[in-house]
């Protein structure tokens, strides 16, 4: 007689093992969350905090909907999500077109180096009000601002990026008769997808920086015009319920990303 | 028989702020069509720089190169070079690895891929065609390797080391695989190794090297009796040990 334990074979106990250990993660992170959100219910119904200044769960919910109602909240997502989007799509292209650029010159970018180097250090939130002050208020000057943030680094990362591929594969695309611009792309293109992946994922998130940025000083719509606007008037509720939303947002555009990132690898064969 | 190939006085040197650094002088020698020479040589004597030069990746700073087709004209000679790793792009399949020459001299013709086809199913990689390189062995890869080299029809193989990635087992099998396939397939062939055995075992012929700035030393035929063409049964030809013993002999002097 088999006991039940000898069933299994070292496979399905190797697969069992896998799955609780998603499960425990799982669960914890659900756990943390319920807990957080009970103990801040908690607090602020027994006043430990001010509800004026650090609100609730309950609020936030009751607030969401009548802003949903009264305030067009929707309208102030979709402002959000539109200039993010825009602004990453903008960025990836011209840091691709960039990078290419470079690549394909290496005097041009022995010269340019030092410019980038300082562009991309710069705190970009400095240049916002220049950007307003020379392109208005607006939805364009929201999605250069978001460009702003992102681009320099996604050019210096996609630059280096291109470096990194074997040299000894462009020799190799030169001795099969090709040229600079066949290694480029059936190489250097190719070779670097997850290049390009990593630095798209970090890129959704700083496109979201730079359009918050840019609606706290320009604009009349979106969540960051909700959140300074909210805070000048003391409706400390409201601001919360923006974070809250973008927080929501980020995860939702990471998860984009990455499964995006997840297909494209799975196609090019990289996993 | 006129030689295919042909170096007269090759000379070569590094340059760098620091000075100019020596790396070929007055390299001459020749290789008839059909022959499997082999060139030795301390490490970084200038080998590589020798058979880039021969490849046309970089051009001697004095000296000229000179091919001969069989047919009796000057043209540059189709060139296939075969570089220490296999290099097959992970991203494309086997097949479309071993196209990549033919696509990028845009000679992807029926009769050209037929050939492809032929070498696939020949070198028993037919059922791997569709396969990432990832797939496949160190052997099938070095011979996925010398198809996307060979379909391009060169007339002169050039092998930088072309075996070193792999490990000894491996490698004699390959090596002396692969060269079978060369010699079959009636090209001529120019290696470069530091693998004395090696070299012994599978060339026609030996060119040795001394060192920085790299002179041809000596150019030593090699005849073994031996009844097939394998790494292994040259190794064990009565002629191997005095060859091994004076070609140590040159490098260590």
């Amino acid at each position: 007689m088999k006991t039940s334990k000898q069933e299994y074979t070292s496979q399905e106990l190797f697969v069992h093992r896998h799955k609780m250990q998603h499960h425990f993660i799982t669960f914890w992170r659900i756990t943390i969350f319920v807990f957080f959100l009970g103990l801040w219910e908690l607090a602020s119904r027994t006043k430990m905090i001010d509800p004026f200044f650090f609100s609730s769960p309950s609020s936030i919910l009751t607030c969401f909907w009548t802003q949903c109602t009264t305030n067009q909240m929707m309208m102030h997502i979709l402002i959000t999500l539109f200039e993010t989007v825009i602004s990453f799509l903008l960025v990836l292209l011209v840091s691709l077109l960039f990078a290419t650029v470079l690549w394909h010159c290496h005097t041009l970018s022995d010269i340019l180096e030092p410019y980038l180097v300082v562009l991309n250090s710069l705190p970009k939130s400095a240049l916002a009000p220049l950007i307003i002050v020379w392109l208005g208020t607006g939805i364009k000057t929201i999605i250069i601002a978001g460009m702003s943030v992102a681009a320099f680094g996604a050019i210096i990362s996609l630059h280096v990026g291109f470096h990194q591929v074997d040299k000894e594969k462009l020799i190799l695309i030169k001795t099969l008769g090709g040229t600079t611009h066949d290694a480029f792309v059936k190489v250097v293109l190719p070779g670097s997808i997850p290049i390009i992946l990593s630095t798209a994922k970090v890129n959704i998130g700083l496109a979201l920086v730079g359009v918050i940025i840019g609606e706290f000083l320009a604009a009349r719509r979106g969540l960051g015009y909700l959140i300074i606007y909210g805070s000048q008037v003391f409706q400390l509720d409201m601001v919360i319920t923006s974070i809250i939303i973008l927080c929501i947002i980020a995860l939702a555009f990471y998860k984009a990303v990455q499964s995006m990132e997840h297909h494209i690898k799975k196609r090019y064969k990289f996993m | 028989m006129k030689p295919i190939l042909e170096l007269e006085n090759i000379s070569y040197s590094y340059h760098s702020l620091h000075g100019e650094t020596k790396a070929l002088e007055n390299i001459s020698f020749s290789v008839q069509e059909g022959e499997f020479l082999a060139i030795i040589g301390p490490s970084g004597c200038g080998k590589s720089t020798l058979l880039s030069m021969i490849a046309g990746l970089i051009q001697p700073e004095s000296g000229t190169i000179r091919f001969q087709n069989p047919n009796g004209t000057c043209t540059y000679p189709k060139i296939g070079y075969m570089l220490q790793k296999d290099h097959l792009l992970e991203w494309r399949t086997v097949y479309q690895n071993v196209t990549l020459g033919l696509e990028l001299k845009k000679e992807m013709t029926k009769e050209n891929l037929a050939i492809v086809e032929q070498m696939l199913s020949d070198y028993g990689l037919e059922q791997f065609r569709d396969k990432t390189p990832s797939e496949l062995s160190g052997g099938m890869k070095q011979r996925a390797a010398l198809i996307r080299t060979l379909a391009t029809n060169p007339q002169v193989l050039l092998l930088d080391e072309a075996f070193s990635a792999l490990d000894y087992q491996t490698r004699l099998y390959v090596s002396s695989d692969i060269c079978r396939l060369i010699k079959e397939a009636g090209k001529t062939m120019i290696m470069i190794t530091h693998d004395l055995a090696e070299a012994i075992s599978l060339a026609d012929r030996i060119i040795v090297l001394t060192s920085r700035p790299a002179k041809v030393k000596r150019s030593l035929p090699i005849h073994l009796t031996t009844s097939e063409y394998s790494s292994l049964s040259a190794r064990n030809a009565p002629e191997f040990n005095d060859y091994f013993n004076l070609l140590w002999e040159d490098l260590n002097t």
